[in-house]
Order: C-alpha cells, then structure tokens, then sequence
C-alpha cells in the first residue's frame, strides 16, 4: 500500500477538540483550554488500516471520539465518504453512525451486564429501525455472533458468563451490526492476555479482508500496531508528529519521539535487548493545559536545539510521501 | 550458586469458591538467590498474583495455604502477625502494580514515606524527612522537597509508581517483589520504570521477583524465568537458556503469539486456541493439553512433572519436549 491510496474515504483536515475549564459555579468563566486535539490533519483510504499511537493523554482517543462525532469539533474539516460532518447536528448524524462504529477498549465497561448477548449485538439494528422483521433479526445476529467465532446459542447469556477475549467479539459484533465501513478500534486488544491478544488481532484482519473494512487502529502497543496497520501516525500532545507508511516507520524512524516510542518497547529476545542502544526520553507527557512552547516534544527531546525552544515545527510532506514536524528534518 | 535467600517449597494455594475449592497455586517450588533476579510470567489466572501473596503473607483470609515458604532460614506461614510485620519493610518489600490503590490517598507522599521508615528503622522525624527526599531523588522525581507535600491525586501514574518504589526501598529491603509494576504505565514510562528497578536491585544487591504477563518485560532483565500456567510452573530456567531453547510447548506459543516488530506484518498471528482450563475443575492431565498442538493421550492422562531429566539446568513440565 503506498503512502496516497487511490481511494479516500475519511479525510481529516486541520482538526481540533478543545475543552475550556471552567471555575464558578453561578457565574461561570473560561480559567484554561485543554487543547485534547490540536490541529491534525490525515485521511484514511478505503480498505486501510491507519494505526494512532502515542502516549497515554497524546489525544488519540479524543481523535477518534471527534471523527465519529461524539464530542463537538472546535475547528476543522472531518469529511467522511466526501461528505463534510464537521457541522452534523444528531440527527444527520444518524445515518452516517451506521457507517462508521466504534470498539471499545474496556470489553468489561462496555457491555451492558443486565442486557442479553442478542440484544447487545441487536441493538444497533433496533436503534436504527432494522429490527421489523423478528426471524430476520434473530438471523443476523446469529450471523453476526458467527462471524466473530461465536456460537449462536450464545445470544441468550449475559456478558458476564464470557472471558475478556470473549466480551471483546460481542463488542465487534455490535459494531458490525449494520454493515459499516469505517470501525474506529480504541485499544481493542489492550486489556487482553497475550494469546487471547493475537485471536482478536487475528479476528479483525479476517473481517477486513472478508468485509472491506476499513479500520482506524488506537493503540499504545506498538508491536500491534504494526502488525495491523498500513500507515501509522504517531500523536505527541495534540499534534501528529510523524505520519508514514509502516515500513517507513519502523524501519527508519525520522521524528525524535517516534524513536523513543521504538526503543522503548521490550522485545522477547535477551540478546536483543542485551545490544540495544538504549535511547530513553526520561520524563512524562506534560500537560496538554500548557503544552510548551515551541516544538510540543522539546521539554524530552534528547536531540532539541535552540530553535525548538521557540519554533513550533510544521508538518512538512516529504518527496517519500511520509511527513514529519520536526527542525531535524525542515 | 549462592545459598537461597527465598524457597518456596511446595507451595500450594487454595480458595473457597461457590462452584468448589479453587487451586490457585499447585504444588510450586522456586528458589532466589541473594542479588538475583527471578521473571515469573503466566496469563490472568495463571496464579503468579497469588504466588506472590503466599510469599508475602498477604493471601484472603479464606485462602489455604500448604507448603513453606523459608526466608533467611524462617518459614514466613509459621511466623506470628507481628514477626511477620516487621520483616515487612527491612527484610520483604512489594511494588503492586496500581499505585493508586496501593498509595493511600488521604495521606500525602511524606507520611507514607516517612511513616515507614520510623516505624521501621526507628528514625525520629526529621530525619525521616531528608532520608524521603534523598529516596524520592534516587528514583528519579524532581523536587523531592515539595513532593513530600503533595497527595498522591497530584501526581501522574508514573510519578505515583516511582514514590511506591521509592516507600519500597526505604528500609533497605533483601527481597523485593514487584507484581505488574508497569502495566498500567505507557511504552516510554515503563522502561524508565525497569530500567529504575534494574539499578536499585544492582547497587542494593536485592533479590527481585518481577511478575508479568510479558516476556519482553523479562528478556532483558532477569536471571532466571519461571513460567506459570493454571497454577503450575511449567518451565524454569535461566533466562538466556530459556529463550535460546523453549522446551515448553506453551512458552513457545506464548512467544510466538506476541507480533514482532521484524516479523512479516498482516499474517495470521500463531493464537493459542482456546483458553485456559476452568480452576476449580482440574484436569487429570496437562492443563495445557487442551490447547497444545502436540497433546496425545498420554498428556490428557498423566500429569506431566517439572523436571530436568538431562540435568541441563532447565526444567519443565511436559512429555513431549520442544
């Protein structure tokens, strides 16, 4: 898959999600902006998988949660199948939710535990006036448990009765309930043991294969992420800092931050580890509340100069067709 | 090699459960050595929690716990309450893996700290103090002297696992267990956290006992791997030993299920099928013969013991070796 793909199905542009802070309770009045996601730009291909990484609070959830419309957009373009939703209220929403679903990462948080598996997974279907038909809708959400490798007569047990790997196929059956083209996985397999991990990873690129889909891939797990995406962006503080094929990315890391994020991943392999040249950014994410000047990454950065201090780099396409906003390489 | 510092001799965990008792633990034996590292991993359920709250003496009440556990040359199951509480601290230590739950959050990082360490080494307070800010700059917080002040709400997940380190550490402890002390934590966060961990356990020469569910976490930074599955150990040897030769079907498709960055990506990854057996229903034979590819009758008939029939320093438990 190269870096353009011919067909472009969402298309972010210059997207931003911020939440004022308030103080008061009567009277009211703005103290701060968390500014979650500021201004990023990406689009997805159909039938693509684009990974989003980056550290816990980097605003890739908030990306995610903005595309599908269920937080308000500050600013900025989400246009989906060439439809421009930035501006959708609920209602012309609705139509467009059927198309693109969400899957949760928390498979215990996100089922209802007094609710049926059938009517979990059926639910999209009701909600969306699909479920006239009673023998038809049993039909399809049989077929659905079936296509996530659950059996049929597991429709009448409640959530608790299944495992976390489990929980975690109800919750991409119910996102497949009507037929939609854009899934939006926010870390899907992160609350998963190792082996249950690789069936659901296994799982999701059958169902891309067999259905089409395509797939925006959370994940803070980078070994994941690869395996599954096509193309990665990698999320610092609101910012994408690096957006490149797979191959790019893994094997010729450009932004600072995108290499700390490699090295930091423990590999199975003493030796390995053993001959790592250990390049470690010490210290956390900082606030998204008063994100530094400058270059968002220079606080941690082990390569920061003079001009990052006070320079906020662009995001400049480069001739590969991967992009970057780093002075490294402007 | 040294004489043990911990043996865990035969140590079985059970609990009470509605559906029947519960083997949580089944007969393990493990040893440390004073300065040495020892990686336990297994999946959710595997028992390596449970393992390491025999050790501790920190079962549920309801818990029954068979075997010894020999500490310095004392068995820890025989010791009364509050022996028990003062080998807490200077002799045994534990991170868990949740520093909000294992900090208290009404009592701000210096009195935890603090509080240990008079009760302990019996430092009057001000002593206590500078001693919390030197331990809060040797695992790496910057100014130590105002987070002494601070609750535990105003740090981030990282800071709050760097204090329950550095509480951990105070009294100088021989053997230090740290149960998940990462998973909580981002890629970047966690090898900080190691690597930390790593260069208390040298320049101490403590005896550590990392329990994770990643072989990544253990590759570079243990002496010896023991693996867990449904309660048993069922490989152990010494780390590079282990992941040059697996002989534990089990370990391997553990490692094989993980994606790595050098494989081929968009292949089917190798899953385990299945999942582990029910714990209160145990099987007469390999508990991983249900999953395992090699599995013939005699693994769902006999129980396969952890051995090292060619005396090469590794042992597993399994009838058709790798």
């Amino acid at each position: 898959m190269n870096a353009s793909p011919p067909e472009t199905l969402l298309a972010v542009a210059d997207l931003k999600v911020h939440f004022p802070i308030t103080k008061g309770i009567v009277v009211k009045r703005q103290v701060g902006t968390v500014k979650a996601v500021d201004g990023i730009s990406f689009s997805v291909g159909r039938g693509e998988t684009l990974g989003l990484v980056g550290e816990s609070g980097c605003g890739k959830s908030t990306t995610g949660l903005a595309i599908l419309r269920m937080l308000d957009i500050t600013s900025g373009k989400v246009e989906f199948e060439g439809e421009d939703i930035s501006a959708y209220d609920r209602g012309r929403m609705r139509p467009i939710r059927a198309r693109m679903q969400m899957v949760y990462q928390d498979p215990y948080g996100s089922l209802n535990p007094r609710m049926k598996v059938a009517d979990i997974v059926g639910e999209p279907l009701v909600v969306h006036g699909l479920a006239t038909d009673k023998d038809k809708y049993r039909a399809r959400v049989a077929e659905l448990l079936k296509m996530v490798g659950l059996l049929p007569d597991m429709a009448e047990r409640y959530p608790h009765e299944f495992s976390g790997g489990q929980r975690q196929r109800i919750g991409i059956a119910r996102a497949l309930a009507l037929e939609p083209t854009l899934l939006i996985c926010d870390e899907p397999v992160s609350a998963l043991d190792v082996s249950i991990q690789a069936q659901v990873v296994n799982l999701f690129m059958e169902l891309q294969e067999r259905l089409g889909l395509t797939y925006i891939f959370i994940a803070h797990d980078l070994s994941v992420v690869r395996h599954i995406s096509d193309r990665i962006a990698v999320m610092y503080l609101g910012r994408i800092v690096e957006i490149a094929t797979r191959d790019q990315l893994y094997k010729d890391p450009l932004h600072p931050y995108t290499q700390a994020l490699l090295a930091a991943v423990p590999i199975a392999d003493p030796e390995i580890e053993a001959g790592r040249t250990q390049q470690i950014i010490t210290g956390e994410i900082p606030s998204a509340l008063r994100p530094p000047p400058g270059c968002r990454f220079h606080t941690r950065c082990p390569k920061a100069m003079d001009v990052c201090k006070t320079v906020d780099p662009p995001m400049r396409e480069r001739d590969d067709g991967r992009a970057v906003a780093c002075h490294l390489h402007s | 090699m040294d004489t043990a510092l911990l043996s865990v001799e035969a140590v079985s965990v059970v609990l009470p459960t509605p559906r029947g008792p519960l083997k949580a633990v089944d007969a393990v034996d493990l040893s440390l050595a004073p300065g040495r590292t020892l990686g336990v991993v297994g999946e959710s359920g595997c028992g390596k929690t449970m393992l390491s709250r025999a050790i501790l003496q920190l079962l549920p009440k309801r818990a029954k716990l068979d075997g010894r556990v020999m500490f310095n040359g004392r068995d820890l199951a025989a010791l009364q309450p509050e022996a028990l509480r003062r080998l807490r601290g200077p002799e045994l230590a534990v991170v868990f893996q949740d520093p909000m739950t294992s900090l208290n959050p009404v009592l701000t990082i210096g009195t935890q700290l603090v509080e240990t360490m008079q009760a302990h080494l019996g430092l009057d307070s001000a002593a206590a103090a500078k001693r919390g800010a030197e331990l809060l700059a040797e695992v790496g917080i910057p100014a130590p002297e105002q987070r002494l002040r601070q609750y535990p709400h105003q740090l981030s997940g990282g800071m709050r696992q760097r204090v329950a380190i550095a509480i951990a550490l105070s009294c100088e402890p021989k053997l230090l267990i740290a149960d998940e002390p990462t998973t909580a934590l981002d890629v970047t966060v966690q090898a900080q956290i190691l690597d930390l961990l790593a260069r208390e356990q040298r320049r101490r020469h403590m005896a550590m006992i990392i329990i994770t569910h990643d072989l990544g976490v253990v590759a570079g930074r243990t002496d010896e791997v023991a693996v867990m599955y449904a309660g048993r150990v069922v490989e152990r040897a010494p780390t590079p030993q282990l992941f040059a030769h697996m002989r534990m079907p089990y370990t391997e498709a553990l490692l094989a299920a993980i994606p790595k960055l050098d494989a081929p990506p968009h292949t089917t990854l190798p899953a385990i099928a299945g999942r582990p057996p029910d714990p209160t229903r145990p099987l007469p034979g390999c508990s991983f013969a249900p999953r395992c590819r090699y599995a013939d009758d005699r693994c769902q008939g006999a129980k396969p013991p952890l051995a090292d029939p060619e005396r090469a320093g590794a042992l597993y438990a399994c009838w058709h070796p790798l």
